[in-house]
């Protein structure tokens, strides 16, 4: 059995659609991101207490919400977590951080709820108490993770192949972490440290297809028939294409079994490993190969293999770029 | 031939080396009684260290507290911390215990099993600053009310109404009068400092309050003994608040404290609380403190008697010797436990500190604590996780079932889609998962549920170093290659990629390791084993299939991909 086997499709061809596409849904998620005034980040982030309480029968939302109001905890946010015996309560950071001990908030919440409901038929199953500062720290650790393994990972594919293929694999994950973000603030999702690793999981995978695809392209560069690296790159997502959809599939198969069956926790996670197979897959097609034209076009390679920036008169009309003259990788 | 020898055997050694890592054996651990004591014992199990998220317990963060006075080198301080807070946990008797620094400021305490969120912040979190201070006798406290009047009522200290004083004899006649009822009642036995529980009976009702016209001095009632007064416990709150600040501090005669106690009274059905003004000096701390172990007698309930070494012995000898007939506090961090006894001879080297109501669990806590030493900097809780037992166990078994169906569906594809090659493919994810818990056991490192979740995720990206192998041996039958040079080419041409992309992955996984924390740094622990034995089992393993493969059957013309 073979699939998408021989396929002679222009890819590069309609990238302005494509940038369109990622450009409007970048823009709705930036919508959502100021409607809902941020992302919904985890208490991990934000500070604050969480309980994660399983009944042992069903009880009232409404009389949930009074209990936890008449603890003095107005205000908290209570949600229903899998199961319908399973809630989580989370009070916000600044309830505590009054003069109060932050660690008292779960115990009052505790024995509001164990008062109310009987003490055998409440089971806090997790508690979370983290104070402001550790947060904003964590917000920070993110932030430069993200950016040193884009940086490292631009060295390490400008050492490998040079420097234009770096750059064009950066932005096109760049590109991922952007449209990933995005579908964090249309879903909602609540950003974890998991989530975090989950986005560093996505940049991951998005390099290792673009890697795919601009190995072949190097590959394809080194051979004796110098052919404009728009044809080069058309082929070279072509020849990766069956590769790309099967472990596309295998991929999505471990991460659709995580969604339905390893529980409410790694849900999230789930989520965004989904949605980082589909973009990174996107953009290591439409992002990455036109963008490494683009970039092969402004700064093309001189004729004795010297880089330097050209003059800025190239035609920005047509995706399609004058040839390189000598073949790129061929250094 | 021979490199095939070699290729198997490396292969047999690495199984063996993984069976050999992954095989139950004998675990010491502890477990906990009923009463909350703890006993050894031995568990027969895979050597897989579960992280807290999945075998429940308490992940607390300590960081410095700041908050009453500047700590100059917070890095110092926390290492000198950290070693008091380890001693301390590892005193709990829980197995597996793990207590780090993390950055310049911060403790780190993960303790599995344990689901006591307040006493597990207690033991890490109390100074154990432990004093002896001598009781003032000079009346000075009685001289410094009319200022504390003063500062109070231009600080508008609002108070509870002072209801206890129904007479109001002169102050001095009222301790004079006390004074030899509470030499009474402090018994020296032996060579022990016997700190007196309360005598309620003796405190009678011949207290009275030292003054009526100040908002403070109404609420002060004279004690049993020199430097000893009661306060009502409805005013309890306000009196601490408005003797922490600043300005009654410095009101305060020079050299004085004021202290509450942790004991309380009860004079004509009303409860007062036990206030003190000590000398600041004391004449000895908890730094010469040897022992500490909780007991129990009839008389006094439960107390902790502790002895000291024999330095802090001559020097709390010279010291009684010289305050004879005093009364001495013995102050845990700011506290006077029980009621300062007095000292009728020379004390050396053995003492005990009683409890007042406190179970026998808080007197072994604070034995514990009081071994281990004092906390050189006050810490404050930053951050706390609970997690109980069976929420893990839920977790585990729902990985569990997603990973076995991800194995599932990876299987069926492959092989519907590569036949014999897609069985040789599973045949290198099966010493690919083997291999994987193999490394995880052998570094000892911790399975979280993020690591769990990604161990799933790397069996779908597991197969692609095979997929890119496999897609380029399709290539190349397709150019007419004989099947020999077309699985010879087909890795060698596969081999860049695959070997750039997994090098990115690790980088990428190095860096959330550095910057991530516990369950996020198991994540990518679980990240880069998995790349490394995927890198092996495809590029190694499946190889040495096909060579095997191509040794049975010589001369194959066609291959099944």
């Amino acid at each position: 059995m073979r699939i998408l086997h021989g396929t002679n499709y222009d890819f590069i061809k309609p990238w302005r659609i494509a940038i369109g596409v990622t450009v409007a849904f970048i823009a709705t998620g930036l919508i959502f991101l100021g409607v809902h005034k941020g992302l919904n980040r985890s208490i991990e982030f934000t500070g604050g207490t969480l309980i994660q309480i399983e009944f042992a029968k069903k009880p009232d939302v409404g009389e949930l919400r009074s209990t936890v109001d008449a603890a003095g905890f107005r205000g908290a946010e209570i949600q229903q977590f899998g199961s319908d015996t399973s809630f989580t309560v989370r009070a916000a950071g600044h309830q505590a951080a009054a003069g109060a001990k932050v660690e008292n908030t779960a115990t009052l919440i505790q024995a509001a709820l164990e008062q109310k409901y009987g003490k055998s038929n409440v089971h806090i199953a997790r508690t979370a108490i983290v104070g402001p500062r550790v947060g904003d720290e964590l917000s920070r650790n993110a932030m430069i993770a993200i950016v040193i393994s884009l940086g490292i990972t631009m060295l390490y594919l400008a050492f490998r192949f040079e420097w234009r293929f770096g750059v064009a694999a950066v932005i096109a994950t760049a590109h991922d972490l952007l449209s990933t973000l995005a579908f964090l603030a249309i879903m909602r999702l609540e950003v974890s440290l998991t989530v975090v690793a989950a986005l560093l999981t996505v940049i991951g995978y998005s390099l290792n297809d673009t890697i795919i695809i601009f190995d072949r392209v190097r590959e394809n560069l080194k051979k004796a028939r110098p052919e404009p690296l728009y044809d080069v790159l058309n082929r070279s997502i072509n020849e990766t294409l069956p590769r790309s959809i099967l472990t596309h599939v295998t991929v999505a198969a471990a991460t659709l079994s995580l969604l339905l069956f390893a529980g409410e926790v790694i849900r999230p996670f789930s989520w965004i490993m989904l949605f980082g197979i589909v973009t990174g897959t996107f953009s290591s097609i439409y992002i990455a190969g036109p963008v490494l034209l683009w970039i092969e076009r402004r700064w093309p390679r001189s004729r004795g293999g010297k880089e330097g920036p050209s003059p800025r008169n190239t035609a920005k009309a047509s995706p399609r770029p004058p040839a390189p003259r000598t073949p790129v990788g061929a250094r | 031939m021979s490199n095939l020898k070699w290729r198997l055997a490396l292969i047999g050694v690495l199984v063996l080396a993984s069976i050999w890592a992954l095989y139950p054996r004998n675990v010491k651990v502890r477990q906990r009684r009923a009463d909350g004591t703890f006993y050894d014992t031995t568990s027969y199990r895979v050597p897989l260290r579960k992280g807290l998220d999945l075998q429940g317990g308490m992940h607390l963060a300590l960081e410095v507290d700041d908050s009453k006075g500047v700590v100059a080198d917070k890095s110092e301080a926390i290492d000198r911390a950290l070693k008091v807070v380890r001693t301390r946990i590892e005193g709990l008797g829980v197995s597996e215990t793990v207590i780090q620094k993390a950055g310049n400021d911060r403790i780190l305490v993960d303790i599995p099993g344990i689901d006591d969120r307040e006493r597990a912040i207690k033991i890490a979190q109390d100074q154990a600053f432990l004093e002896f201070q001598i009781t003032d006798k000079t009346n000075a406290f009685e001289k410094a009310l009319p200022r504390l009047d003063a500062i109070a009522r231009e600080k508008g200290f609002g108070g509870a109404v002072a209801s206890a004083g129904t007479k109001a004899p002169s102050p001095s006649s009222s301790l004079n009068g006390l004074l030899t009822t509470g030499a009474d009642t402090a018994a020296k036995r032996g060579t022990g400092a016997k700190a007196d529980s309360a005598k309620k009976d003796s405190t009678k009702a011949d207290s009275a309050t030292l003054g009526s016209g100040g908002p403070i001095s109404k609420l002060i009632l004279g004690g049993q003994m020199p430097g000893q007064f009661v306060v009502e416990r409805s005013n309890y709150d306000a009196l601490k608040l408005f003797f922490e600040s600043p300005e009654v501090i410095a009101a305060l005669p020079p050299g004085k404290v004021l202290r509450f106690g942790n004991d309380s009274t009860v004079l004509a059905n009303k409860v007062y609380r036990f206030l003190y003004l000590l000398d600041e000096r004391p004449i000895i701390t908890g730094e010469y403190l040897t022992d500490a172990k909780p007991n129990q007698s009839p008389i006094e309930g439960t107390i902790v008697e502790f002895q000291l070494n024999n330095e802090g012995g001559r020097r709390f000898q010279r010291e009684t010797a010289r305050h004879v007939r005093d009364n001495m506090a013995i102050v845990l961090d700011k506290v006077v436990m029980g009621v300062p006894p007095v000292i009728n001879s020379a004390i050396s080297t053995r003492g005990q500190i009683t409890m007042g109501g406190k179970d026998l669990q808080a007197a072994q806590d604070l034995a514990l604590v009081l071994k281990a030493g004092a906390l050189p900097v006050p810490l404050r809780v930053a951050e706390v996780m609970n997690i109980g037992p069976s929420l893990g166990r839920d977790s585990i078994s729902k990985a569990l079932t997603a990973g076995a169906i991800a194995i599932v569906l990876v299987v069926v594809i492959m092989l519907g889609y590569y036949h014999f090659s897609g069985l040789l493919a599973v045949g290198g994810l099966a010493l690919y998962v083997l291999y994987t818990l193999a490394v995880l056991a052998g570094f000892d490192a911790v399975l979280t549920l993020p690591g769990l979740a990604g161990f799933v995720l790397s069996i779908g990206i597991a197969v692609d170093a095979n997929v890119l192998i496999f897609e380029r041996i399709r290539e190349e039958l397709d150019r007419g290659k004989t099947v020999r040079t077309s699985i010879d080419e087909g890795f060698r041409h596969a081999m860049s990629a695959i070997i750039d992309s997994n090098v990115t992955t690790i980088l990428t996984a190095m860096v959330l390791y550095q910057f991530g924390t516990g369950a996020v740094k198991g994540f990518a622990v679980t990240l880069i084993a998995g790349i490394c034995a995927s890198m092996v089992t495809s590029i190694f393993v499946v190889r040495t299939f096909y060579l095997l493969w191509l040794n049975r059957s010589r001369g194959a013309q066609t291959l099944s991909i």
